[in-house]
């Protein structure tokens, strides 16, 4: 198994909720170095905003987020800074900004938020959108490229920003079926590199090739985790076996 | 009628009243003008405030909220005398174009700051949570963010508000300021007819706010492309 | 600042003022009404009238859109009577908004009746709708959805810009009566800053009461603030 057993990111007893309704009643997940845990259940089961409250982007009621073992502070400024310093997400929507070309929407962070040197960021973002595949598309504005292609220079963003873990919110359910593989492929490379990856995908054959650990979430609450043999093949719980029964007939 | 009017007509075009309604022009255009720019300055200003969330600048916000709710509902004219007996009672001899001036810049700044607050609405969420997520200050989420994006929202209706106040701005003939309204009421004081006169200044605004209001809709064509 | 606040005697005046308001309000009522029909009139011309009768409403709203009301009012009051038309001072204000605010109210009015759409008259008229019921349960409840929130914030600009206008020809409404009471003991600032406060609760009273009317009769959400 890859990834060493410290875990990196840690999450204890979360809650969120919106408004009144409880979106998660007490998550509990870790995530070690190089490891690649995807999160599958059903829409509306809270596994979006997992990711959106390790990023603040939600705040949780309840519960803790330790990066390092380090309890992060969400209503800290310089605590949520660090983190966001080190985790990167990508949007189930791209959330590319609609008013800068690629280029500039790949290197902004670095230079501005980071302040790296201007001609390691563009040889960087170049690279990396070489690897994405989209090395002809620097001067394109997100309203002139495919759904796939802006999903490719959301994912090469939050790659220059080099960060240790990166989040992936239901990456390919945006796209047309046919431009689903560009992105997957794109994945599937970054988890042959050792990225630490936390997933939320319906793409469950591709759950099954690049995640080491699979978690199943209902209702804001984890039914069952484990190696995707485990989860696929020999689920424990009667719902896992509901789920899983439901997108193996299709 | 006619005949009167025909007597009248070279009288009234002579040199120096076209000097005079020349000069009323200028000064109804530059009121309006700085008035209005120093206006979306604080306007900007206002609206960015009302962005800012938590307990430390709640006062500030409520002032905002409140600032902008209060003046457009009070009619120029009143925020006019407001304003002229407020100056006057804090400092005698300030110029009537200054007290002119800050009337329309706080009435236009409560008229944009609502424009400005609408266009940074209009600015999807999950735009600002992508900058959120990779660390962007509050300023620079406005700066490269919300700024560039909602300015084709905000720029019509704004410069659409501005045109449309060189008209209002008519209502400062009242404290006496030398704009074009008040030069109109003076010649005809002067025994001008009074169709002459304000058919004359009538085409006089017409000439400066037609163009200009097209010029507002090809921006707006322009800026919806 | 020298100046000492003396609201009580400001106060004094607050039946005055509070007479004034009862004005404004009758003045903002008469003209919305006057200008919804001429705007009605006008609208359909515009939308369905022939070429001459689109020329000629074009021509109006142009020309009452880009020059001032209070110039428009000075014309028919002072100029008129250059040509033997001779009005009193209210119908001179009560003629002159209401061509003023017509203009503007063409326009909106326009955009209802240019927003109902082929397919739903089509989707009527399958469903074996008569031509009356058409008209009175598809397109009459479509055009009063769509300019209702446009048509409320009218009437909000009529009864704060449009009203206060009388003050210039003497019509004994609001702010001319803050004018007038306020030299009576001097009290400038108490006094306009009383009709200011006045203004705000009557066009305060005036947007909520439209905004659950809109609610009520169309489902519309209108805005309040």
């Amino acid at each position: 198994m890859r990834g060493d057993l410290s875990h990196h990111l840690e999450i204890k007893g979360a809650c969120a909720s919106y408004g009144r309704i409880q979106v998660l009643k007490g998550v509990d997940l870790t995530l070690g170095k190089g490891e690649v845990v995807a999160l599958i259940g059903p829409s509306g089961s809270g596994k979006s905003t997992v990711l959106r409250m390790v990023m603040g982007l939600t705040l949780s009621t309840a519960g803790e987020i330790r990066l390092d073992g380090e309890a992060v502070n969400y209503r800290n400024p310089a605590s949520l800074r660090r983190l966001r310093d080190r985790i990167a997400v990508v949007f189930q929507q791209y959330n590319l900004f609609q008013n800068m070309d690629v280029m500039r929407n790949v290197t902004i962070a670095p230079l501005k938020i980071k302040r790296r040197p201007r001609d390691q960021v563009v040889a960087d973002a170049k690279r990396v959108l070489a690897k994405v595949g989209l090395a002809d598309k620097l001067a394109a504005y997100p309203d002139e490229l495919s759904g796939g292609q802006q999903q490719r220079v959301a994912i090469a963003r939050a790659l220059c920003l080099n960060p240790e873990i990166l989040l992936l919110d239901e990456v390919t359910s945006a796209l047309d079926p046919e431009l689903v593989n560009e992105v997957l492929d794109t994945i599937r490379g970054l988890a042959a590199e050792g990225m630490t990856m936390l997933i939320v995908s319906h793409e469950m054959a591709f759950v099954r090739e690049v995640a080491t650990r699979v978690i199943l979430m209902d209702d804001g609450q984890m039914v069952e985790a484990g190696t995707p043999q485990d989860i696929f093949d020999k689920p424990q719980t009667q719902r896992a076996r509901d789920f899983v029964g439901k997108i193996l007939r299709h | 009628m006619l005949e009167r009017l025909a007597d009248e007509i070279p009288r009234f075009f002579s040199w120096s009243n076209m000097l005079l309604l020349g000069e009323a022009m200028a000064i109804t255009l530059a009121m309006t003008l700085v008035g209005c720019v120093l206006g979306f300055l604080f306007a900007f200003i206002i609206a960015f405030t009302r962005q800012v969330p938590g307990i430390l600048t709640l006062p500030f916000r409520t002032a905002a909220i409140l600032f902008v709710e209060v003046f457009r509902r009070i009619p120029f004219l009143v925020v006019l005398f407001l304003v002229l007996f407020f100056i006057q009672a804090v400092a005698q001899g300030t110029s009537l174009f200054t007290v002119a001036v800050v009337s329309i810049c706080i009435y236009s700044t409560a008229y944009i700051a609502d424009i400005i607050r609408g266009g940074f609405e209009s600015v999807a969420r999950q735009q600002i949570e992508a900058a959120q997520a990779m660390n962007f200050s509050r300023w620079q989420i406005l700066k490269s963010i919300i700024v560039p994006q909602s300015w084709p929202v905000v720029l019509p209706p704004a410069v659409a508000f501005m045109v449309g106040f060189i008209k209002d701005t008519s209502l400062v003939s009242q404290i006496g300021v030398f704009e074009l309204t008040f030069r109109g009421r003076e010649l005809n004081n002067m025994g001008f007819s009074g169709i002459l006169v304000f058919g004359t200044i009538a085409f006089l605004y017409f000439a400066i706010s037609y163009p200009l209001a097209r010029w507002g809709q090809w921006l707006e064509k322009r800026l919806a492309r | 600042m020298n100046y000492t606040f003396q609201w009580g005697v400001a106060l004094q005046h607050l039946p005055g003022l509070l007479e004034g308001a009862k004005l404004t309000f009758i003045i903002g009522f008469l003209t919305f009404w006057g200008a919804s029909l001429l705007g009605l009139v006008m609208a359909a011309l515009k939308t369905y009238g022939g070429r001459i009768a689109r020329r000629i409403v074009g021509a109006y709203v142009i020309f009452f859109t880009n020059t001032p009301a209070l110039v428009q009012i000075w014309f028919l009051y002072f100029g008129l009577p250059d040509v033997g038309i001779v009005w009193d001072k209210f119908t001179c204000m009560l003629i002159g908004l209401t061509l003023n605010s017509g203009a503007y109210l063409t326009e909106i009015i326009r955009a209802g009746f240019i927003s109902v759409r082929r397919n739903e008259i089509e989707a009527a008229e399958t469903l074996g709708f008569s031509r009356i019921q058409q008209v009175w349960y598809v397109i009459v409840p479509h055009i009063a959805k769509t300019i209702y929130p446009a048509l409320a914030n009218f009437f909000i600009v009529i009864l704060v810009m449009g009203t206060s206008i009388g003050s210039v020809i003497g019509v004994q409404e609001l702010t001319s009566q803050a004018k007038d009471l306020a030299t009576v003991d001097y009290r400038y600032l108490e006094v306009f800053t009383i009709a200011a406060a006045i203004y705000v609760v009557l066009t305060f009273v005036a947007s909520i009461t439209l905004a659950l009317v809109g609610r009520w009769a169309f489902r519309v959400k209108a805005k309040i603030f």
